[in-house]
């Protein structure tokens, strides 16, 4: 089979795999699987820039989504006036100043003779430090004492939040840059371990400044690019046109959202899938991937490794993040909480492995069939742990444990499935080229 | 009396959970560094390995309490790591004869043994919360302080207390046992020094006829028997919880690079340095401080320099550090 | 003529599936005697002694050891035959103390093999006197040593040296080669590739020089020093 039909088939299974849900469980959940599955290939598309352009290991992927939702509550939200005339430009005074240290820290690395240098950096970092947080607390008290309930925060800009998918990747962008110049030189697992931390951290960091975002108070109720379902239902040309297509006014105003989301979702994929593809086949795309296979080599010939190294992690962070300020408009809330390791870096990680590392194409479809099986491997576990226990009795221990478990099964399926695909199909279901 | 008011308090707040915690690390970053020296890869699947260990002493030392047996004033857990590391044991090995063998004999590039451990540590995962859930277990019993705070303000007669929990004192007591014998181990028997030299230099040992299987064999055996000492140790000082045990990887990887990978004691340095420093840095000093600093220049915050919730940051930061002016961590390692 | 104690006869082959380095080329050794095998850079020296060692797979040809086929024995398991050998470079293990080394040398071994270290420590007394220090602190003849002394520590029947003295002084050469002569002399069989050609073939029993992989002049070491096509091609005039 050639490469192309084997990637149309591969879709083609999507799209029966999707539609068939839609039969057979509801086109809601279709809908749901549908635009979770565009996010979640724009994700895979992300981070196969980085390791199959260019073979960074980056494992922080979290991280780049988690600042991509922070973003759509900064573009979106409104401003909190009285928290920002409280301590908002305190906050940002400190930052300012915080900033600066470490800048000056850097200076001194740079130009301060090297008996003196340990010191120097020492002191900068420590007066700073001190400084920092003398002008930082009292601002974050006074700004988080402003109705903590339901604001205690600075709040966005009040922009319209398809702005914020932009954003999103330029905040990912600016996070990826400072990364990169530090980390990138590492050697490949422990560029590993260090955006692991990283995502670490900028999860706590939303989790705990709730002058930022609320923290673990969340945000809710973000502003929509579409309007609400209650307002189309009460909207009798909407239940005309519903009743029209033989649906009740429910169902329609839901699917229509849903809908809305799927084709705004399908623009960017669209977009950014074609700027990939132009790019893996352009120059700069061909240079990468030479020094993906042989790094000496391409340095020995004069190519600024590190260079393009730096640009692509920017280029996949921007794109991740991007598909995090999607995902938390399509959410409509940010719940740092919720972010974790396994679903947001790991996860897209099967995704991309699977898919076809390399391959643009490889990593949608990655991303799309290992998001319909993350969703439904648990009512095809609930189907068959009900078959195994059917014949123990209703009070047994071990029966309601096995159901209870179903939930948990699928870590265990996306493992497998990764460990099979590595080892039968090691460069994934689309191979590249 | 300040002064040693302003040190009991240092030693109960900083020094011996530092400590404590710094054993666990150790115990932790060694079974990386072992698997990194040997089978050259950065084994993401470890803190899911401890907590399988970790999850099998949980359920036999239930069945011990429910059978009676009881240590007195140890924990129960004790007597069940023999069938933890068995359990463990027997996971791990399962997993390289059907997992990373087919790839050793291949002699993929360590980067693709990473990914593998990352579907290896989702099994895992999935296999413990299948077990257990997710929720959180205590099983520590038997006697809760070595000395308690009011016993030792009895025995002093000092305003501070100093706490010392069955935990604390079992975690360092057997973290020094265990790697007296991995030490021995290590350097003193043939097959210890088989591993060293394969770790050192592969092809060599494979031309003095050193066996690689073997060697394999009994790294992950070692591997199994630490991660789960370590993991219950953590257990029994804290609690269980599996998600808890696959964060711990950030600090346990910490440790292991910024000693050195690859290299044993500087696993356990690691462990230390990490384990000061996040307890160090996360703790509010006023405490301490406020015996130690004349009165008029006493603090009047907290004088926390990070919240606690930022120790994995501080683990990171010194990991940061480490990697990029010193790349082989403070004992030397060795760059696969 | 009966066969030399060992011997690559008429091999041929290459790396992997890469194409061929050696073409019908030709190394054996005597009992007791210094082989050496030198020639210009690229000729295939370090591949034949690989490949009489099991490290290349022969398309062509047989290695004997003792009269009997060992053509499809692993290296390891040559070693268990009697056959010793010491690489180029990474020939030791560093992190490990100089005895560690002798120790790891000998691992095949269930016997007692205190005598074994001891005649090391004679023949290379400065070794006894590191014997506690980590390999990788000492300089690069006593490395040398080391890593010959681990090659001894099988009590090999034939030791095979790939550039011994590849990156150590003049003086340390020359005294490495007084060693692999005393080595000879205890009945052991040498087999070595050198790129110091002249001082090599002055210790030699038999020297071959290789050419693109094949056996351009074979003769005893002195004959070939004497012989003036070989000093003009390979010996600098």
């Amino acid at each position: 089979m050639t490469q192309h039909a084997r990637t149309a088939s591969f879709f083609a299974l999507i799209l029966v795999l999707i539609v068939g849900t839609g039969f057979v469980q509801s086109w809601n959940t279709a809908l749901l699987i549908l635009n979770m599955g565009l996010v979640s290939a724009v994700m895979a598309l992300g981070v196969n820039l980085q390791w199959g352009f260019a073979g960074l290991f980056n494992v922080g992927v979290m991280g780049f989504v988690a600042l991509g939702g922070l973003a759509a509550v900064l573009v979106s939200m409104p401003p909190v006036g009285e928290a920002w005339a409280a301590g908002g430009l305190r906050i940002v005074l400190a930052l300012v100043l915080g900033a600066a240290t470490i800048t000056a820290a850097i200076l001194a690395y740079a130009r301060v003779p090297a008996t003196w240098r340990g010191w120097a950096i020492a002191a900068i970092l420590i007066v700073g430090f001190f400084v920092y947080r003398a002008v930082f607390d009292p601002g974050v008290a006074a700004v988080e004492k402003i109705n903590p309930a339901a604001t205690g925060y600075l709040g966005g800009l009040g922009l319209p939040v398809l702005l914020a998918w932009p954003m999103g990747g330029v905040l990912a962008a600016g996070a990826a840059w400072v990364i990169g110049k530090t980390a990138l030189g590492l050697r490949s697992d422990y560029l590993a371990i260090a955006t692991l931390g990283i995502a670490e951290i900028i999860i706590a960091v939303m989790k705990n400044e709730d002058w930022l975002a609320r923290g673990v108070k969340n945000v809710i109720g973000l502003p929509r690019p579409l309007p609400y379902e209650i307002d189309l239902q009460n909207d009798p040309g909407f239940v005309e046109r519903a009743a029209g297509l033989g649906l009740d006014p429910t169902t329609a105003s839901t699917l229509y959202v849903k809908l809305g989301y799927g084709v705004y979702f399908a623009i960017v994929l669209v977009i950014l899938l074609v700027l990939a593809q132009l790019a893996l086949n352009s120059p700069w795309g061909r240079m990468m991937r030479a020094i993906r296979d042989n790094e000496t080599a391409a340095r020995a010939m004069g190519k600024n490794v590190t260079r393009r190294h730096l640009e692509i992690f920017i280029l996949g962070s921007a794109v991740c993040g991007m598909a995090g300020a999607m995902m938390t408009t399509l959410d409509s809330q940010l719940t740092p909480g919720s972010y974790q390791p396994l679903r947001y870096t790991f996860l897209i990680w099967v995704m991309v492995i699977v898919g076809g590392s390399g391959n643009n194409f490889g990593a949608v479809l990655g991303g799309f069939l290992i998001w319909f099986l993350w969703v439904q491997v648990e009512p095809l576990g609930v189907a068959l742990m009900s078959v195994i226990t059917a014949g123990m009795a209703e009070d047994s221990g071990l029966r309601t444990h096995l159901l209870d478990s179903v939930q948990h099964m699928r870590l265990l399926t996306m493992g497998l499935i990764l460990l099979i695909v590595l080892r039968f199909y090691p460069r994934g279901l689309l191979p590249e080229k | 009396m300040d002064v040693l008011n302003g040190l009991v308090a240092l030693a109960n707040f900083v020094l011996v959970p530092a400590i404590a915690y710094g054993s666990q690390l150790a115990l932790g970053a060694l079974g990386v560094t072992l698997v990194y020296g040997i089978l050259r890869f950065s084994n993401f699947a470890h803190g899911d390995s401890m907590a399988f260990g970790t999850l099998v002493v949980v359920l036999f030392t239930a069945l011990f309490q429910s059978m009676g047996i009881s240590l007195g004033p140890l924990p129960t857990a004790l007597l069940a790591i023999p069938f933890g590391i068995a359990g463990a044991a027997l996971l791990i090995l399962g997993t390289d004869r059907l997992v990373y063998r087919f790839y050793r004999a291949q002699r993929v590039k360590p980067v693709i043994l990473v990914i593998v451990s990352i579907g290896v540590m989702f099994v895992y995962e999935g296999l413990i919360r299948f077990i257990i859930g997710t929720g959180e277990q205590r099983f520590a019993d038997g006697e809760r302080f070595i000395i308690s705070a009011r016993e030792f303000k009895q025995m002093t007669g000092l305003r501070e207390g100093l706490a010392l929990k069955t935990t604390q004192g079992l975690t360092v007591v057997t973290a020094v046992i265990v790697v007296a014998l991995l030490f021995w181990f290590l350097n003193r028997t043939r097959t210890g020094k088989s591993m060293r030299a394969f770790s050192d230099n592969e092809d060599l040992a494979l031309l003095s006829g050193i066996n690689p299987e073997r060697v394999v064999m009994v790294t992950w055996l070692i591997v199994a028997a630490l991660a789960t000492v370590a993991g219950v140790l953590y257990g029994l000082d804290k609690s269980f919880k599996p998600f808890v045990y696959f964060q711990l990887l950030l600090p346990i990887f910490a440790s292991a690079i910024v000693g050195g990978l690859g290299n044993p004691l500087g696993a356990i340095a690691g462990g230390f340095v990490v384990a000061f420093s996040e307890v160090g840095i996360t703790y509010a000093w006023k405490k301490v401080l406020v015996y130690l600093m004349p009165e008029p220049l006493e603090p009047s915050g907290l004088v926390q320099l990070l919240s606690t919730d930022y120790k994995f940051a501080v683990s990171f930061v010194i990991l940061l550090i480490v990697l990029l002016f010193r790349p082989t961590g403070l004992f030397k390692g060795k760059a696969v | 003529m009966s066969d030399p104690y060992l011997i690559g006869d008429a091999m041929t082959g290459g790396y992997g599936r890469g194409a061929d380095i050696l073409h019908g080329c030709t190394i054996a050794v005597n009992k007791g005697e210094i082989a050496v095998i030198v020639g210009p850079n690229g000729a295939g020296k370090s591949t034949a002694m690989k490949a009489v060692f099991g490290m290349l797979n022969l398309r062509e040809g047989s290695v004997r050891l003792d009269g009997e086929d060992i053509t499809h024995l692993s290296p390891q398991d040559r070693v268990a035959q009697g056959m010793g050998f010491v690489p180029q470079t990474h020939n030791i293990f560093t992190s490990m103390t100089v005895e560690e080394n002798l120790e790891m040398g000998a691992f095949i071994r269930r016997d007692d093999f205190a005598d074994t270290m001891a005649q090391v420590f004679d023949l290379f007394p400065i070794l006894k006197e590191k014997r506690r220090q980590p390999a990788g602190e000492l300089s690069g003849g006593q490395r040398q040593q080391v890593a010959v002394g681990r090659a001894l520590m099988t009590q090999p029947k034939v030791l095979m040296l790939d550039e011994p003295t590849a990156g150590v002084s003049p003086i340390v050469m020359d005294e490495l080669f007084d060693r692999i002569i005393e080595v000879a002399r205890t009945g052991i069989s040498i087999l070595m590739v050198e790129q110091n050609a002249r001082q090599a073939l002055e210790i030699a029993d038999k020297g071959y020089v290789l050419v693109q992989g094949r056996n351009a002049y074979t003769d005893t070491g002195k004959a070939l020093l004497a012989d003036p096509n070989v000093r003009r091609s390979f010996l600098g005039g």
